[in-house]
């Protein structure tokens, strides 16, 4: 009577579902990304040690200069070295950027499973997120910087609440089909508290959609921290960040081009190379895709 | 029948095919060497457990094979003297619909949800007839009164969500049907179904074959319906074929081994053994107990469906207690106001003599642990990311057992359930279905609860599977003297397995008593018309002879 249907297990222990990193390098333009990102971000965390000036020191001798072997893209309309201030810039976008995205994913996270939970924390949850949603984002971040001033952490906070909405919808969204699944049944049969059914049952499965949400997150405030800088409602305006170098560049356009070029290629090849490295993740982590292709 | 049948022309001839997964020279083979012939007017049962490849032979035979994955690499399908294997796309979109077609499992995700039913019976016809609109109307609406359709000017206008099962599938029998092709083939088509619709589909599908002398490849993993349907049976195991025979040969006579295993793991419809009446003190009781959804519309209007009515039960240490019922009964309602996984609207249930439906979370907390629950679908009963020992310890832990001791518990638990010590580390995806079966029945018990819910706990097996949960289910109710609450669709398990039987229709209990009463002798309309529709009531499976020989020889 023994017709078992599979075989005895003889797979070797494996951990099923843990993102893997192989799609970092999946095909040329996800590497090329990769490695675009990783220099930026090794540029921003060495800047001290690879900046040839102090980003912040005025010479107002050298206004403007053109590039030279002293300064390398010339100095901007205080005498300050172009190279030193975009390398020093990327700093404060890169850690906007984590920041905004760690802080949304936290904050969203936690919301998200307990209005995916509890009915009545879910009804009032999801108007004030309706609310939050429905304003524009760069206004919304300009009338809090404008309340309570200028400051990175600020700008971060600013940054962050318009995407918190985004993150707690989506973790929302998996919690209410997860919370479906027998096994989450089987967990309060066997007496299982709530913050360990959410933890142990719930939370897992919303892990791969916030890595990918957690690079769009990263993107976007990078974007809008530049935007903000750009429009003289950010960080102040000697700290470099690329946002505050295009701002003042921008008087001088005529004149100096670059003032604005070399910032902005920076930016675009950042938030370029996040997205795709977060396409990237969303096609290796999204079952679907996983299906189409046929692999286990 | 049989030898009759030799002489009519063959319709269908599969011979030594090969199918591999993909498309490399010494790619695994799915399907191997697999040969049946269909003849004329003749239903061809192949019959087999999940995995044995037949389904893929019939997606080979239809061209449906997921291009790239599955690759068709030897032997010859042949239809109507045409080979199939090395048609082109569009020559076989020519044949299905007239020559062969197909019915499927699951009716709803089988036709469109957006189109009216009539639409899509039309759009056969549209594309392969050159008739106007008016004949292809009368055409459709004089098919839809042949499968026994009601009212099939309103149907033809409906869309698939406002038709019963039992309609769905009608409609795709009518589908498959309209332009008289030489060969159906039928994929399970009424596994989805309850016992009394099965009975009518398979019924339909009987006299449509005899007015229009249609071959009928029948593809089933329930012995009761081959037995009801088949002139001929095929049996299969992991893509070969075992054995190929007439009905009545199979049954009486079958040659392999494996098969002969198969049969004697149906279960039979002939209650066991009645077990002496118990003394035992009573562990859990439901008085009255009621489940009503309230829906409120748009505008205001309040709807309200009883799910569960007055359902009163009781249940001894050690006894065996069947619900049974067909799918939207309420049985599976009550078992989860039980296990207070939804909380009932009415009435209240008692757990060793303490009233627990009024009680609040907290309060109920050291009392789940009394009462355990087993569910259908074993693929998503167990959190995937989840170790097997940390599933099974996660309940002792939670009532302040150590963590070591939870998990040596859990070693002895699986050792309990037959499965290797060594599978504590591992993910449920490295089980079969049976196997994560037991997985769950030992988290169950590691509360040592008195009361075992099962809801439909074997109903997503295969029956050899089946069969031994069932032993494993028996064994450790004598060993431990657990109280079971065994939910069921399948009077054939309630049978084997129940001391007392509850029949549920409608959330309302129609009949109850001992297993052998209601199931021997029915007293209600209701449960003899369940006991009736019963696939294969005429065969005694496990014993290779029909019931009416049993009772005889008795």
């Amino acid at each position: 009577m023994a017709i078992e249907t599979l075989p005895e297990p003889s797979i070797p222990v494996t951990t099923p579902f843990r993102p893997k990193f192989g799609f970092l390098t999946s095909t040329p333009i996800i590497a090329v990304a990769t490695v675009s990102l990783t220099l930026v971000v090794l540029l921003a965390i060495f800047a001290p040690w690879i900046a040839p000036h102090d980003p912040v020191l005025l010479t107002p001798a050298l206004r403007l200069k053109p590039s030279s072997a002293q300064f390398l893209l010339g100095t901007d309309g205080y005498g300050r070295d172009l190279l030193s201030r975009t390398i020093y810039g990327g700093r404060i976008s890169l850690l906007i950027g984590v920041g905004s995205a760690v802080f949304s994913i936290g904050i969203g996270l936690a919301i998200g499973l307990v209005s995916g939970f509890f009915k009545w924390v879910d009804a009032v949850m999801m108007r004030v997120m309706d609310g939050l949603m429905a304003m524009p984002s760069i206004l919304l971040a300009i009338a809090v910087v404008s309340l309570s001033g200028a400051g990175i952490w600020t700008v971060l906070i600013a940054i962050t609440i318009p995407e918190v909405p985004r993150v707690a919808r989506l973790v929302r969204a998996v919690v209410l089909s997860a919370r479906e699944e027998p096994y989450v049944e089987a967990a309060i049969s066997v007496g299982s508290s709530l913050p360990k059914i959410m933890w142990r049952h719930l939370m897992p499965n919303t892990i791969a959609p916030l890595i990918v949400q957690g690079t769009y997150v990263c993107a976007s405030a990078i974007l809008t921290e530049a935007i903000l800088s750009f429009l003289g409602a950010g960080i102040s305006p000697e700290t470099p960040t690329w946002g505050n170098i295009m701002a003042e560049g921008r008087a001088y356009f005529q004149i100096k081009p670059s003032l604005i070029f070399w910032p902005g290629l920076l930016l675009s090849i950042t938030i370029l190379s996040i997205n795709l490295i977060g396409d990237a993740a969303r096609d290796a982590l999204d079952p679907r895709m996983k299906q189409r292709e046929g692999s286990k | 029948m049989s030898t009759a049948s030799d002489s009519r022309s063959v319709i269908l001839d599969i011979d030594n095919l090969v199918v591999g997964l993909g498309n490399k020279l010494h790619a695994p083979r799915i399907i191997d060497g697999v040969s049946l012939r269909v003849h004329e007017g003749e239903t061809l049962c192949v019959v087999g457990e999940s995995g044995s490849g037949k389904s893929v032979t019939s997606l080979t035979t239809m061209g449906l094979l997921q291009k790239g994955s599955l690759v068709p690499s030897g032997g010859s399908i042949k239809l109507v003297g045409e080979e199939l294997l090395t048609a082109s796309d569009r020559r076989l979109r020519q044949l299905r619909a007239t020559t062969m077609a197909m019915i499927f499992q699951e009716p709803m995700t089988a036709l469109n949800p957006v189109v009216h039913v009539g639409r899509q019976i039309d759009e056969v016809l549209r594309v392969h007839t050159d008739l106007d609109a008016r004949a292809r109307r009368a055409k459709i609406l004089a098919m839809m009164e042949q499968v026994r359709l009601p009212d099939v000017e309103r149907i033809f206008a409906s869309y698939p969500h406002r038709l019963s099962g039992g309609q769905r599938q009608r409609i795709m029998i009518a589908m498959a049907l309209v332009l008289e092709p030489k060969l159906l083939i039928a994929d399970e088509p009424t596994t989805a179904l309850d016992v009394t619709t099965q009975k009518q589909i398979l019924t339909l599908i009987r006299d449509l074959q005899r007015d229009r002398g249609t071959a009928v490849l029948f593809i089933t993993h329930d012995m009761g319906v081959v037995a009801e349907i088949a002139d001929r049976v095929a049996v299969m195991r992991q893509g070969r074929l075992v054995e190929t025979g007439t009905l009545d040969n199979i049954l009486r006579n079958p040659t392999m081994e494996y098969t002969r295993n198969l049969l004697s793991a149906v279960p039979s419809l002939v209650p066991r053994a009645a077990r002496a009446e118990s003394k035992e003190p009573v562990v859990l009781e439901a008085n009255e107990l009621g489940k009503v959804y309230r829906e409120r519309s748009l505008f205001g209007g309040v709807r309200e469906v009883a799910a569960a009515q007055d359902v009163t039960l009781t249940l001894r240490k050690g006894r065996t207690l069947g619900i049974v019922g067909e799918s939207g009964s309420g049985k599976s309602t009550v078992a989860r106001c039980i296990v207070r996984l939804i909380d009932p609207t009415s009435g209240g249930v008692r757990l060793a003599g303490r009233e627990i439906s009024e009680l609040s979370r907290r309060l109920l907390q050291p009392h789940r642990k009394r009462i355990q629950i087993i569910f259908q679908d074993p693929y998503r009963s167990l959190n995937p990311r989840v170790t097997v020992g940390e599933t099974i310890a996660e309940g002792p832990i939670n009532y302040g057992m150590p963590r070591r001791e939870a998990l040596a518990k859990a070693r002895e638990l699986l050792e309990l359930v037959d499965l290797p010590p060594d599978a504590i580390s591992r993910y449920p995806h490295q089980f079969s279905g049976g196997q994560r079966q037991r997985i769950a029945i030992a988290r169950a018990l590691a509360l040592d609860p008195d009361v075992l819910v099962a809801d439909e706990a074997v109903s997503a097996l295969d029956v050899s599977v089946q069969a031994q949960v069932l032993e494993l289910l028996d064994e450790i109710q004598t060993r431990l003297g657990i109280a079971l609450l065994f939910i069921t669709h399948d009077l054939r398990v309630a049978a084997q397995i129940c001391d007392d039987v509850a029949v549920m229709q409608k959330g309302r209990i129609v009949e109850q008593g001992p297993a052998a009463q209601v199931l021997t002798n029915p007293q209600q309309a209701y449960t003899r018309a369940l006991l009736d529709a019963a696939p294969g009531r005429g065969w005694d499976f496990a014993n290779f002879r029909p019931v009416a020989a049993a009772a005889a020889s008795l």
